[in-house]
């Protein structure tokens, strides 16, 4: 097996999942595209490890590290999207301006999450 | 390791299915980031998790590639379907899945792989990897991990019981801060 394959391979799903991080809107896509970047990374490492024959097989290893880790970020990360979702009701990452300046064109949109988390923070204690 | 690297023009057999299956699990991760429809989008995930399986299965990585089917395939889908119900996404086709900076992303994305595929083709233009079976089954990578890596696997032990209780405070409602 040439080692150009699997690099080749890896390299474009790397991007695609590039791609899926910047292009795309809703929250959970974004997160389908991170497994995507991490799937290839592991691709990789399989690769690499059995290219050097490492006899400790540290790129095996670590591939099944980094899927432990992608499952804990998957938990982490829905869990987090939730709780926006309670919060704002939306899960576009375009409408979650609250940390970010005014822009002088969206002057009527963007404070209207903001006012409402703070009701909120308001009447929860 | 380098020596005697055989043509490009004359592919084995095991090339050519890791080829097969590297195209399409390049072709479904494209589907994922370009559908309009959030689920398909979560089930072509599973085909590119499927082919990228094969893959592995392909480089003698028999352990990893089982892994990746039982976790990737069948907890972290089912997570993010759950996700994607749990958060009322509209079902059918919608348009606004896209966001506005999609030119500039195809632009970097495009870079990036230019970029990738040029220094690997580049750089390991002569590299040959002989296959041989068993180098990835489970026994090897049990004894691998419980001799070399036992630290490393503890850790990332607690690791996951951390993320699970902080998951949970997180997703429940009636756990409240000091106030």
């Amino acid at each position: 097996m040439h080692v150009v394959y699997p690099a080749v391979v890896s390299a474009l799903l790397f991007s695609i999942g590039v791609y899926g991080v910047l292009a795309r809107r809703n929250t959970i896509l974004v997160l389908m595209s991170v497994e995507l970047m991490l799937n290839a990374v592991n691709l990789n490492l399989v690769a690499f490890d059995v290219w050097l024959r490492d006899r400790l097989h540290g790129g095996q290893v670590l591939t099944l590290f980094v899927i432990v880790i992608a499952a804990a970020e998957v938990g982490l990360g829905l869990a987090i999207i939730l709780a926006l979702y309670r919060n704002r009701r939306t899960v576009d990452l375009d409408r979650l301006r609250a940390l970010a300046e005014p822009a002088p064109g969206d002057g009527a949109a963007s404070p209207a999450p903001g006012r409402e988390t703070a009701a909120r923070a308001e009447e929860t204690p | 390791m380098t020596e005697a690297v055989p043509s490009y023009l004359s592919p084995t057999g095991q090339e050519i299915v890791f080829l097969l299956l590297g195209a399409m699990a390049v072709g479904s991760a494209l589907l994922v980031v370009t559908t309009r429809q959030l689920v398909h989008a979560a089930l072509w995930l599973v085909v590119c998790f499927g082919a990228l399986a094969g893959c592995y299965l392909v480089l003698t990585a028999e352990f990893v590639a089982w892994v990746q089917v039982l976790i990737y395939v069948g907890a972290v889908i089912v997570l993010l379907l759950f996700g994607i119900m749990l958060t009322r996404a509209p079902i059918g086709r919608t348009a606004d899945l896209d966001s506005g900076n999609r030119a500039v992303a195809a632009v970097v994305a495009v870079a990036t792989a230019a970029v990738l595929v040029t220094v690997v083709v580049d750089g390991f233009r002569n590299a040959y990897a002989p296959l041989d079976p068993g180098a990835g089954s489970a026994g090897e990578l049990g004894s691998a991990i419980f001799r070399n890596w036992v630290l490393p696997f503890e850790a990332l032990s607690v690791l996951l019981l951390a993320a699970l209780i902080g998951a949970i405070v997180i997703s429940r409602t009636d756990i409240r801060g000091r106030d």
